[in-house]
């Protein structure tokens, strides 16, 4: 019997007709959650994620919302994002540096309490915790780079002389002092947010940023030709020839530079 | 009939049982609902810590954890593998609703039931038409929809706009824009759709009712033969495409409502008249029948109209 003969049935069509039209709903219904799905994920700066949140994408996958990490934090750091504000994804924990740092517990209960491993249990030492980096947003207002010493932040530092030092450095405005810059080491800062919240500027000139906007990176490609040479113990290049640099100092022939001075310091690292 | 039908719903029964007897599983459920609500608040209100968390996600006297296995059921689809606390709590409340009756959930729990019981009571209060009336298999497009975007974003999709979750994290930790929320679903219930939002659209529900498609406990209406067509019923069920194949099957028919759709909510014991309708297990297919002596309807007289 030829195909084109036989007569559809209404049920069918019927059928058909109701899954279409049920299924391009449903893509339209989808594609607006995929949108607030994927809005969600636009994490505010200030919002910092707790110690051992996965990466946004995977904490999102992650985070079931209920609040526990918020009820096991000691200080009431810990806060759940609510409905329309700025706060990220609804529902899921963050704080605020300068208005709560954490604390960094030795023991993590917000760690502990996470029933799913949004909050990766893997952490073990809170001084391994990347809740962010620290980053001195403003040198023109710190006091420290003004030239006084006023180091809270520094002080405050649960990593202090790790994540924090002071490097000194010549003061040019009064000539005869120092400037302490507070010098964060991202390798070790765990973006508690202590030297935010301490800051005394009326807004702070150190801020814990999260680490997509507060680090570069280097290229894979990339080598130091100094730590090359140290490794190698002779010059990268073979058959190079090291000439002595003619800096001016004593020992070298050029004393003072012409028509010039003799320094009034010897700068760091240029010994004979 | 048609002067039966046309009586305030659940009047008769308010008659012949009394108020509370005609009420008793709505009371039941109210306190149910509060019963829940107020042991998620008793930390944060008054600092005793029975349960702590959310219905997404929850800690018993500091060990028993439970999680809700829709938002689990996302969060695996969506690339993450929880970890065992999560899980081992997923599983308890799927084993617990499979065997009660996954939508006894959405009746005697979810703070969203009684938002949109005030909605449906305002709704018949005011006469409105039923409008938009969604095919039963809606909720269970939009179930797939919220799955596979979970698969497609790699986030736990229904989260973002779930209101059950966040009107119970609103009460707990503070309410932000929920009422907003709240207000539009109420609004939805009251002039788009009768029963629109738990009855059509909520894929949690769609969720919880294929856990307890073979869930134990069920109502029956065994004494259909005393059923008087009063339709009291078809008015106060949320979901009363349910009840026909139960109360009107025919001899040898079961009388067991098994349709994943009931919520067990009880409404429908409380305002049949002649009591139709009892809670028991699915086994139970039991019919009274007009011969048996012991609860064989009296014939009555008409009623006055």
């Amino acid at each position: 019997m030829p195909l084109a003969g036989t007569p559809l049935s209404p049920q069918r069509r019927r059928f058909l007709q109701d899954a279409a039209r049920a299924a391009g709903g449903c893509v339209v219904a989808g594609t607006l959650l995929a949108y607030l799905a994927r809005d969600a994920r636009a994490l505010p700066a200030e919002a910092l994620r707790p110690p051992g949140a996965l990466p946004e994408d995977d904490f999102l996958s992650a985070c079931i919302r209920c609040g526990l990490c918020v009820r096991d934090c000691p200080y009431d750091t810990l806060k759940l994002a609510q409905l329309g504000a700025d706060a990220g994804a609804t529902g899921t924990p963050y704080f605020t540096a300068r208005d709560v740092p954490c604390e960094m517990c030795d023991d993590i209960p917000c760690v502990a309490a996470c029933p799913t491993g949004a909050l990766d249990p893997a952490l073990d030492n809170i001084d391994d915790a990347k809740m962010g980096v620290a980053v001195l947003v403003d040198q023109e207002n710190c006091l420290n780079y003004l030239g006084l010493r006023c180091d809270v932040c520094y002080r405050v530092c649960p990593v202090i002389d790790e994540a924090i030092t002071l490097e000194p450095s010549h003061n040019t405005r009064s000539g005869h002092h120092a400037i302490f810059a507070p010098t964060v080491h991202a390798e070790r800062c765990t973006g508690c947010g202590m030297c935010e919240k301490s800051c005394v500027l009326p807004e702070a000139a150190i801020k814990v940023l999260p680490a997509r906007l507060a680090r570069g990176s280097s290229a894979d490609h990339y080598r130091k030709g100094w730590e090359e040479k140290d490794a190698k113990g002779a010059p990268v290049v073979e058959g190079i020839i090291d000439l002595p640099d003619r800096l001016p100092g004593p020992g070298t022939d050029n004393l003072a530079a012409p028509g010039g001075y003799e320094p009034g310091y010897s700068l760091p690292g240029i010994g004979q | 009939m048609s002067a039966r039908t046309h009586m305030p719903v659940g009047q008769e029964a308010a008659e012949v049982k009394g108020w509370i007897g005609a009420h008793r599983f709505l009371l039941l459920r109210r306190a149910s609902q509060l019963f829940f609500l107020l042991l998620f608040l008793l930390g944060p209100w008054f600092g005793i810590w029975i349960v702590e968390g959310t219905l997404a996600g929850s800690r018993t006297l500091g060990v028993l954890p439970l999680t809700d296995p829709f938002i689990l059921s996302q969060s695996l689809i969506a690339g993450h593998w929880p970890e065992l606390t999560a899980l081992t709590g997923g599983l308890i409340v799927l084993v617990a609703y499979a065997l009660i009756g996954g939508r006894v959930y959405c009746s005697w729990v979810c703070p969203i039931n009684p938002v949109t019981d005030a909605a449906n009571w305002l709704h018949r209060r005011l006469n409105l038409p039923k409008g938009w009336q969604p095919k039963r298999g809606t909720r269970l497009w939009i179930l797939a929809t919220v799955l596979i975007v979970s698969g497609l974003t790699g986030v736990i999709a229904w989260e973002v706009i779930n209101p059950i979750t966040m009107l119970h994290r609103g009460l707990i930790f503070g309410m932000g824009f929920v009422w907003a929320l709240i207000i539009a679903i109420s609004v939805f219930d009251l002039i788009v759709a009768r029963h629109g939002w738990c009855g059509h659209i909520c894929p949690v529900g769609a969720f919880y009712g294929l856990i307890g498609a073979k869930s134990l406990l069920r109502v029956s209406a065994a004494n259909r033969a005393a059923c008087d067509d009063c339709m009291d019923c078809y008015a106060v069920c949320p979901e009363n495409h349910v009840i026909s194949p139960a109360l009107k099957g025919k001899d040898g028919t079961t009388p067991l409502i098994l349709s994943p759709n009931c919520t067990n909510c009880g409404r429908c014991i409380d305002v049949c008249s002649v009591d139709v309708f009892a809670f028991t297990h699915r086994f139970d297919d039991h019919v009274v029948t007009p011969s048996d002596p012991a609860t064989a309807p009296e014939p009555r007289a008409a009623r006055p109209i």
